[in-house]
């Protein structure tokens, strides 16, 4: 699971048959924010296969970064058998005229080595057709063939970000809590896979419940809710070696933990007496900072992107509403005043928004509004719907959403911020809340 | 399992409580877990009445648990009258120490969830403290939404699944 087993070289490819100084102006236009409703069309030939070893993995690796561009719903892979030309040569100019009488307004075309140390060499280039012209330079990248998926992660997040100019997020991993067994004895183990559902491994046996996993800043351990002891406390655990130490350490329960994004700080909520409040720990001294003292439940705490702020949830007031207050603790502003509760409140990484759940007409949303509470958008609705996270580009949410009655169960899905887009998660079982990576180093 | 029946005939709760289980490697017994050959082990008499001082008589004729209304902590009347019933048989078995456990419907998130059933235990820890029961004898757990009782989705199962539930654990020394 350690990103170092990935070696991965990122190169410019020279040019070899025509001077590009800069890339042509785009002749088209996709807006994240807003949505399309007219996805983008293009074609992915299936990448060539340098080699005969890399047959396979060419077209596995053009399957996925197609899939990947396909689910944002911003785009359209015009299927392969609407072809005029055939790719036969990676340094080949494409037959322009082909593509532009298919509609492909971009084309990717790519290639795919395997060298005698199970070395994978991958290269591409985008060309926008109606242009004419290459979009960016050529990029290669070259690590163990067993990191193939990750390598096609990486082409479409850079064709992701060339069509866009947004960062992209498909290089990224989903921590979760994988669900089976009937809703009264559910058993609950952690599971870490790929953004797209592949590569799911649990990482506990579900012998506890479990809670709420956190990845950290550098997605190496994850913060969780464990009931091992008995009651709910805080665990951090290394991905890796899959460690696991507690971070309870004072009297009462302790759970919805997450970093600081510094990833030296923890911030939770703690119950003592009955009363919860929010509290932050440093990581390498120990030392635990009371950020909340107030009889009512304060908790699902969540750092800005800066650090300087943490947004959270109280009802205070009398009902479950979402406030921020400064990281150190200090006076708390309530900013969520519309009808209805709020709860799990989640700092977008872009800095600009807060996801939540909100509770309102027997109905569950998740939704989006600016920090000072304004531009509130509800982007779902359903009997439950919960726990928003963040992609690492701020433009996506995952949630789970559980359907109702004595045979309910939790499954994972995304949406984009603008509300479209609604797609399920596969998982290997049922699940619930998934909490996103960074984009993987 | 001439004692499983007794017992439900003497109260139909306990067959809702009977089929729980402890789970989650909670090792002071899980929701409601009324073990039948534990409870067994001094709950009958030589004339098969359900001894006053057992765990069995504690869970079906005192009764182990209140009720809460929608998002609220606070101890009803009925509530009340049950914790009376548990502070008297609390303080006349003095052997015995509990652990309450504090649950929520589904209709709220899941971190909320956990706050309100610490609340909604430690409301039952403090009124059995203000009855004279000593505070060290009682833990508290939250299990939010995370074990409910009842499984439809409607207001019948969420208002039996808004409980607090004091689970009578081994004695002192046991």
């Amino acid at each position: 699971m350690r990103q170092r087993l990935l070696v991965l070289l990122i190169a410019l490819l020279v040019w070899p048959a025509i001077v590009v100084a800069q890339s042509a102006p785009k002749t088209f236009k996709v807006d994240v924010v807003g949505g399309i409703v007219e996805p983008l069309p293009f074609a992915a030939p299936t990448f060539l296969a340098d080699n005969q070893a890399a047959v396979q993995v060419a077209a596995d690796i053009t399957q996925v970064l197609k899939d990947d561009l396909v689910n944002t719903g911003l785009f359209r892979a015009i299927p392969e058998d609407a072809f005029i030309s055939t790719i036969s040569s990676f340094n080949a100019q494409p037959a322009y005229a082909d593509w532009k009488a298919i509609n492909a307004q971009a084309l990717l075309v790519g290639s795919a080595s395997i060298n005698g140390d199970n070395q994978l060499v991958l290269k591409f280039r985008l060309w926008d057709v109606f242009a004419q012209a290459p979009l960016g330079d050529g990029l290669q990248f070259a690590g163990s063939v067993n990191s193939w998926r990750r390598m096609a992660h990486k082409v479409a997040d850079a064709v992701y970000t060339r069509l866009t100019g947004e960062d992209g997020y498909f290089d990224s991993r989903v921590v979760f809590v994988s669900e089976s067994g009937p809703k009264d004895q559910r058993i609950k183990r952690l599971a870490v896979m790929d953004q797209d559902g592949a590569n799911a491994r649990f990482l506990t046996d579900g012998g506890s419940i479990v809670l709420a996993p956190r990845f950290s800043p550098n997605s190496r351990e994850v913060l969780f809710t464990s009931y091992q002891s008995g009651t709910p406390q805080v665990n951090l655990m290394n991905v890796d070696s899959g460690s696991v130490r507690s971070l309870g350490g004072l009297e009462g329960m302790s759970f919805a933990p997450r970093f600081s994004p510094d990833g030296g700080r923890v911030v939770l909520s703690q119950s003592q007496g009955g009363n919860t409040d929010i509290y932050v720990l440093e990581l390498s001294s120990g030392t635990r900072t009371r950020l909340t003292n107030n009889p009512g439940i304060d908790t699902a705490p969540s750092f800005s992107p800066d650090g300087s702020q943490i947004v959270f949830e109280s009802d205070r007031g009398g009902s479950q509403q979402i406030y921020v207050m400064p990281a150190g603790g200090g006076e708390a502003k309530r900013i969520s005043f519309g009808k209805g509760r709020y709860g799990t409140p989640v700092w977008s990484p872009r800095g600009d928004m807060v996801a939540f759940t909100k509770l309102s007409g027997g109905r569950f949303h998740i939704g989006v509004m600016r920090l000072d509470g304004s531009q509130e958008r509800l982007l779902t609705a359903s009997f439950l719907d919960e726990g928003p996270t963040w992609a690492p580009n701020g433009r996506v949410l995952m949630f789970f959403r559980e359907s109702r009655g004595a045979n309910g169960a939790p499954q994972l899905f995304t949406v984009d911020v603008s509300g479209r887009n609604l797609r399920r998660v596969p998982t290997p079982e049922n699940a619930s809340d998934p909490a996103w990576s960074g984009l993987l180093q | 399992m001439k004692l499983t029946k007794l017992i439900v005939v003497l109260s139909g709760a306990l067959a809702l409580s009977a089929c729980q289980n402890g789970f989650g490697g909670f090792g002071k017994g899980g929701d409601t877990m009324t073990d039948g050959s534990a409870a067994g082990a001094n709950a009958l008499g030589a004339d098969g009445v359900i001894e006053e001082s057992s765990i069995a008589f504690f869970n079906t004729a005192v009764g182990d648990r209140v009720l809460f209304a929608v998002d609220q902590t606070t101890l009803t009347p009925e509530a009340i009258a049950i914790l009376d019933g548990q502070a008297d048989w609390l303080n006349a078995n003095p052997q015995y120490t509990t652990v309450i456990e504090g649950h929520a419907d589904e209709q709220g998130t899941r971190e909320y969830n956990l706050g309100l059933g610490a609340k909604r235990a430690s409301a039952v820890q403090n009124y059995l403290v203000s009855r004279g029961v000593a505070g060290n004898r009682m833990e508290t757990v939250t299990y939010g939404k995370e074990r409910p009782l009842e499984i439809c989705s409607d207001e019948l199962c969420w208002a039996k699944n808004r409980r607090a539930v004091t689970v009578v654990a081994g004695g002192i020394g046991s």
